[in-house]
């Protein structure tokens, strides 16, 4: 063992250096304005000369805003100035990593695509940089946030896939004077109750094209009482806060239509065998059971639920997590509901005039298959509005450079009314709810013809028109 | 201060530590007994679970764990031969079952899945069985024999390596996407009698199969010559070697026949379940590691029934353990629970047997809880099921070390 370890020693002492040298290596190139950032704060703490010294992006933002002369007064946030031939810094923040890659790709590449199409901002190329991982969890919006809160020439981000991340995202984007447009968070703590009460993790600057959770748990209910006339019904969601908030507004809307609950439980992700929870179901005897979960765990629960005594002939409804080919594809989804954002965009022209047929298309050519999530259109919805809040606020200085102002585009993004989105209608409300809010509810009949059975709308919802 | 090297006494000596596992102890016989008792007793006044449903959750146990059994052989063998985990095993599984699905697809578009459903499950069995093969053998050429000589700890990071690497490399190239194998043809997947027990034709040949490979491969190591070269390499590398024993070869073999376990699962599952993506080998690769542990590490039976048994626990346990909380213990059955307990512990006390401390200590406990009319009911039980199979573990280990069946392990190895 000793001996052994005495042959190692040399390699692992090696390896440590060439790690070391890496580390220094990635920090200096890939971290400019990171470190900046510190040597900016270590000059606040220790002596003047080592501001007068770096030339730090900070520096020269400030010094060309003086020399540009007649430059706008930069806002309380600060302000971000693109120097000439410099490209327009955004980010993107999704789950394009792990199990819920297949919701967080496709938005990503929204973002890409939209950015193609919306070309160049007063002579400005825009730019995401290194599209970031979310890993859908509060860990991954933690660190995805500090490092987009510390490059300070970033003006926006575009994201989070999941509710999870942005809750531990969104006050560092909020802190650092940014803004931040999520296209498929849903979960109502990040914006309000829709009664004008903030959600605890709302912070100023955090926008979305998705809609609230609230909605379509409202939706659903009122599905489920009014129009199939059931009164019990069962909840599953897997832990997930998306999934739990979900569950939980289709609980309460449910309850106060006079409807009964009679189970409301949970799988874990990664569970494959549902025998248990469906037995634990069957039990309670539901006529209907809403699972506003993701694949695999729907499908298992899908395919399986037919063959759990007393559950034969229970109603099954999905949520949009579910709204995928790859489910949609399966036998056992046949004569299944989904609730979901109004997916059927017929002509709605965006903003820029892309059509969902055209955005489609796009996709196609660029990454040859289709969206694996139905989400697309909000993120591209999402960076359009983003774009175009950028252009407005934007002033050209005399040196070619490009002043925009954060305080004045977060104003601008929170006065949207009437935006042509591929979605719909966008209009934000104070605490950043932008979406369509047209929720839908579709039947799913027959498992070969999945965009039938996607467009196959027999319920809306959409309060307040 | 002044008594030197005092005589060993009897003093009694207060340790958090040893106080901390006697409640463990009287915790888990208490809740046991009660949450059992209770199922059966809800049973009676008709609140509990339907006999049917009985049936159905051990059936589901029994085919989802001889999956995990099937895996578990393979971490059993390498821990066996080589003395580490090879925690890319999972990740072995889930490649045989993601081309597996290529190619059941391939059958499905050309008509054959649905002509000719047998023929169709037996070559995607030979590919699913061929690819997770070559992908062990491949892994343990590439990643583990130039490490043959490096420290215990260095092959198992490296493992966590390659299952991070195959798990990227097959999101690169298949998508992210969940990948669903198509349904296998109705007659098979109908509910067919077995035993009294109404089950699906699909889980019935899931255990058959598992059950085959498992006789089929235990037949192997025992029988064969290259088993017992295997249990020689595992018993003393260098004497094996000293013995003629070319034991890469040998090293090389595990692998692969492990790997071929990983395929037969593959197939399993997606009979069983049928969504397959990059991430499918993860979490079922953890549960078979762990049934591996219960079973015994490097015991091959141990392997199979410790697969078997979590499987068991986990479609049973919530159910059996948790759903029973919710019955109240009858005040008279309460009473004489105290009276009885107390008795038991004084007794226990004066023969010095502790473990009839501890029933007379859990029986005071029930006591209580039946006076108090105290009951637990615990929603989404089923949520719970890992918690329950891995409290039970731990209960198992707690009572036997090394496992169910006891570990097998070369000389090195138990140094």
């Amino acid at each position: 063992m000793n001996d052994n370890l005495k042959k190692w020693l040399p390699w692992i002492a090696v390896a440590a250096v060439a790690l070391i040298v890496i580390v220094i290596i990635a920090v200096n190139s890939g971290g400019d304005d990171e470190a900046a950032a510190t040597t900016t704060t270590a000059g606040q703490t220790t002596t003047t000369a080592v501001e007068e010294t770096t030339t730090t992006t900070v520096a020269e933002t400030t010094t060309t805003t003086e020399a540009g002369g007649g430059a706008p007064e930069a806002g309380p946030l600060g302000a971000v100035t693109v120097a000439p031939g410099e490209d327009i810094q955004i980010r993107s923040v999704e789950a394009i990593s792990g199990d819920v890659a297949f919701l967080g790709v496709p938005n990503q590449r929204g973002t890409e695509l939209a950015i193609t199409d919306y070309g160049p901002i007063k002579g400005h190329n825009v730019t995401i940089g290194t599209p970031l991982d979310d890993l859908c969890s509060a860990e991954g919006g933690q660190a995805a946030g500090q490092t987009v809160a510390s490059d300070e020439q970033v003006v926006g981000v575009i994201g989070t896939s999941c509710s999870g991340a942005a809750t531990a995202m969104s006050p560092l984007i909020s802190q650092a004077g940014m803004v931040m447009i999520s296209p498929s968070n849903t979960s109502p703590a990040l914006t309000s109750d829709l009664a004008g009460t903030p959600g605890e993790n709302y912070n100023p600057g955090y926008y979305r094209t998705a809609h609230n959770d609230l909605f379509q748990g409202a939706a659903v209910a009122e599905f489920v009482f009014n129009q199939l006339k059931l009164t019990k019904a069962a909840a599953i969601h897997d832990g997930d806060p998306y999934t739990n908030g979900l569950a939980t507004a289709f609980k309460n809307a449910f309850e106060k239509l006079g409807g009964e609950i009679v189970a409301f439980t949970a799988v874990n992700k990664g569970d494959t065998d549902m025998t248990g929870v469906l037995t634990e179901v069957a039990q309670a005897g539901p006529e209907v059971i809403y699972f506003p979960i993701f694949m695999p765990e729907g499908g298992f629960i899908a395919q399986q639920v037919g063959a759990v005594a007393g559950l034969e002939n229970v109603v099954l409804i999905g949520a949009d997590g579910l709204l995928t080919d790859n489910f949609m594809e399966l036998k056992a989804t046949e004569g299944m509901y989904f609730s979901g954002p109004n997916l059927d965009y017929g002509n709605n022209k965006s903003e820029i005039g892309t059509t969902a047929a055209d955005f489609l298309a796009e996709y196609q050519a660029a990454y040859g298959e289709a969206p694996s999530a139905a989400f697309w259109a909000h993120s591209y919805d999402a960076t359009v509005l983003l774009l175009s809040a950028i252009e407005k606020v934007s002033v050209e200085l005399d040196d070619g450079s490009l002043f925009i102002d954060r305080q004045a585009l977060r104003d601008e993004l929170t006065s949207t009314k009437n935006f042509s989105g591929i979605i719909g209608t966008l209009s934000c409300d104070q605490f950043g709810d932008c979406g369509a809010q047209r929720i839908s509810i579709v039947l799913h009949e027959d498992s070969s013809d999945i965009e039938k059975g996607k467009s196959n709308i027999v319920f809306e919802y959409s309060p307040g028109g | 201060m002044t008594t030197t090297a005092t005589t060993p006494t009897r003093t009694f000596r207060f340790s958090w530590t040893d106080s901390f596992l006697w409640a463990i102890r009287v915790m888990s016989i208490f809740v046991i007994v009660w949450g059992f008792v209770g199922v059966i007793a809800l049973g009676f006044e008709g609140n509990g679970l339907s006999l049917a449903a009985w049936k159905q959750l051990t059936i589901a146990g029994l085919a989802q764990g001889s999956m995990y059994g099937l895996l578990a052989l393979g971490y059993s063998m390498v821990y066996g031969v080589l003395g580490f985990i090879n925690f890319a095993h999972g990740e072995v599984f889930m490649v045989g079952a993601i081309v597996g699905f290529f190619t059941a697809n391939a059958l499905f578009d050309a008509g054959v899945w649905e002509s000719n459903f047998i023929l169709s499950i037996l070559i995607v069995l030979v590919v699913a069985v061929a690819t997770s093969t070559f992908t062990a053998v491949i892994i343990e050429k590439v990643a583990y024999r130039p490490l043959r000589n490096a420290p215990r700890l260095i092959p198992l990071i490296t493992s966590i390596g390659v299952s991070f690497f195959l798990q990227n490399a097959v999101q690169l190239l298949v998508g992210p996407a969940v990948k669903s194998y198509p349904a296998p043809p109705s007659w098979l997947s109908d509910p067919i009698n077995v035993l009294g027990f109404k089950v699906p034709g699909t889980t019935v040949l899931v255990v058959v199969l598992a059950t085959i490979s498992m006789v089929g491969l235990w037949l192997f190591v025992e029988r064969s010559a290259t088993g017992r070269s295997m249990r020689a390499v595992a018993e003393d590398k260098e004497i094996a070697a000293l013995m003629g024993i070319d034991v890469d070869r040998v090293i090389v073999t595990t692998f692969a026949v492990g790997g071929a376990m990983a395929g037969v699962a593959a197939l399993l599952w997606a009979l069983l379940f049928r969504g397959v993506s990059f991430i499918s080998g993860f979490l079922p690769g953890i549960k078979a590691f762990t049934a591996a542990v219960l079973g015994g590490i490097g015991n091959i039976v141990g392997a199979m029934l410790g697969g078997i048994l979590l499987g068991l626990f986990e479609g049973l346990g919530p159910n059996v353990i948790l759903r029973g909380l919710a019955w109240q213990i009858p005040t008279a059955l309460a009473i004489v629970l105290l009276i009885a307990g107390a008795a038991v512990v004084f007794g226990g006390r004066v023969v010095h047997r502790n473990g009839i401390v501890i029933l007379g200590a859990s029986a005071i406990l029930m006591g209580v809880v039946g006076v108090l009319g105290i009951t637990i009911v615990i929603p989404g039980l089923s949520q719970l099921k890992d918690v329950v199979a891995f409290t039970a573990l731990v209960l198992v280990l707690i009572f036997k070390p090394a496992g169910l069946f006891g570990e097998q392990l070369g000389q090195e190895d138990r140094a």
